[in-house]
């Protein structure tokens, strides 16, 4: 692995974006448009906005980077440039790691502009700090690039590819404790919830909501999402492979 | 370069399995640094597996393959052997400038290799125009000059010149000899035969295995043939009707 290299990368996944500036409206423009809309849809009880906006302003970079990372790694092994970058004096770190530090970068500009909006003008309380959200949402930010990255190789086309948003992220998002607690889900549902990395982020999440200061369980949640997003991407590097049929 | 008797290339007894069936079956072949070498042979004859199996991404591979007397693939030839494959490899969404400080960096080649490589494959005039909105031709000559970056010593090309007008068909070739004469390696395969007379020599595929391998005056000498085609074309029905007396025996 080479630091010059990823750099590189992430660089280079950045230009491309920068290319394209109706995905970068979306990606800015989105999660400001459905956290207004939620605070418009609980317009009469803002303590249940209160309760869950924080843990959405993490669900929504999950999702976007997600999406975004599949088709972007997916692009990359159909057009043939990862076979070239393979060839090449790249690791395989350096590929996954460009792209986490590229869209965790971007996903910072994200979720800052979201929760700027959704702290001030939305009058969104949380008891904890608002770089504590920023943190727990970038996490998962890279969290969603991870996975996109692991479940692109599974995907032989562009179709295949967004329909793994709906198989890897929505079953999260059902079992993480925001439409139920996960205390009150049923043993074995539990169970699952306790082994997905969704469950932590948005702990971590509800926890800053509710309480002041850093407390050491949001830590703790903290440490569990970045140590999926390890896992995530030594899958993804198991993916890659220089030699192919 | 020219101290040891030892080949660019070596392959000895590669045969190639591919989706269950043995699509290279039994090649050998050598090539010396320098040489400007041709692989030609109708589609589907197993042109792009033996390349990729020099580069070293063809999996399913027996017999060996050696590229600068390492064996293909070895992480120190990655900076070293130059591929080109058949469909442009470029990132559509970036410049050309961008696509090759990219790689450029990739290969810790310095910065101004940039400008070399627009210049050999002559698109400096077009450097900041985006990939994605170039003609077939300029697509693949931008992934013609991500291989020339730093300073490869074997370069694999895959129909460099498919889609190619003439005029850049002949500059290309010039091009190939002149980094031939610089020492440069290259094994470049072609379906258009009257390219193959500018390599020094040829290797001629069909199904898997070569059919000859001589220089282009020696195939037209073996063969009686005025011109490559021809020449092949004989080799070809000469092999049919050996399998077809094969098959009858």
């Amino acid at each position: 692995m080479n630091p010059r290299i990823t750099l590189a990368t992430a660089g280079r996944v950045l230009r491309q974006l920068r290319h394209d500036p109706r995905t970068i409206g979306l990606l800015l423009v989105v999660p400001v448009v459905l956290v207004t809309l939620l605070r418009l849809v609980y317009d009469g009880k803002p303590q249940i906005f209160d309760r869950i906006g924080a843990p959405l302003l993490g669900v929504f970079p999950l999702i976007t980077m997600f999406l975004v990372t599949s088709i972007a790694t997916l692009r990359e092994r159909t057009s043939g440039t990862l076979e070239r970058l393979l060839t090449m004096p790249l690791a395989k770190l350096d590929l996954l790691l460009g792209y986490a530090l590229a869209f965790g970068a971007f996903a910072v500009l994200q979720v800052a502009i979201a929760t700027a909006v959704a702290l001030g003008p939305l009058g969104l309380h949380v008891a904890g700090p608002a770089w504590l959200i920023l943190v727990l949402a970038v996490a998962n930010a890279v969290l969603g690039t991870a996975l996109g990255l692991f479940v692109s190789a599974f995907a032989a086309s562009e179709f295949q590819a967004v329909q793994f948003m709906p198989a890897v992220i929505l079953p999260q998002l059902l079992l993480c404790g925001l439409l139920l607690p996960r205390g009150q889900m049923q043993t074995v549902l539990r169970w699952v919830s306790n082994a997905l990395p969704l469950s932590y982020a948005i702990d971590g999440l509800t926890r800053v909501t509710s309480t002041p200061g850093v407390p050491g369980a949001v830590l703790a949640d903290l440490g569990i999402v970045l140590g999926c997003i390890v896992a995530a991407l030594g899958l993804g590097a198991a993916t890659l492979r220089r030699r192919t049929a | 370069m020219g101290n040891s008797a030892q080949p660019a290339i070596r392959i000895e007894g590669l045969h190639i399995v591919r989706g269950g069936l043995a699509v290279i079956r039994g090649v050998d072949m050598r090539v010396e640094p320098g040489e400007l070498v041709g692989l030609l042979g109708p589609s589907g004859s197993g042109k792009t597996t033996v390349m990729r199996a020099v580069v070293g991404v063809q999996q399913h591979v027996t017999g060996t393959v050696e590229v600068l007397g390492l064996p293909a693939g070895h992480p120190s030839l990655r900076d070293r052997v130059g591929y080109v494959t058949q469909a442009p490899s470029v990132y559509t969404d970036l410049s050309i400038t961008e696509n090759l400080r990219y790689f450029a960096a990739v290969l810790h080649a310095p910065a101004s290799d940039v400008d070399r490589a627009l210049a050999d494959v002559d698109l400096a005039p077009q450097a900041n125009q985006l990939v994605g909105s170039l003609s077939g031709g300029q697509l693949a000559r931008v992934s013609l000059a991500s291989a020339l970056l730093g300073a490869p010593e074997v370069l694999v090309l895959d129909e460099p010149t498919v889609g190619l007008d003439p005029v850049l068909r002949r500059d290309l070739w010039a091009l190939f000899h002149r980094l031939a004469d610089a020492g440069i390696t290259i094994f470049v395969s072609s379906h258009v035969m009257d390219e193959a007379t500018r390599c020094n020599r040829l290797f001629l595929m069909r199904t898997g295995r070569f059919l000859a391998e001589d220089t282009p005056a020696g195939l037209l000498r073996q063969t009686g043939a005025d011109d490559i085609e021809t020449a092949f074309l004989r080799l070809i029905d000469a092999a049919r009707e050996r399998e077809r007396e094969g098959a009858s025996a």
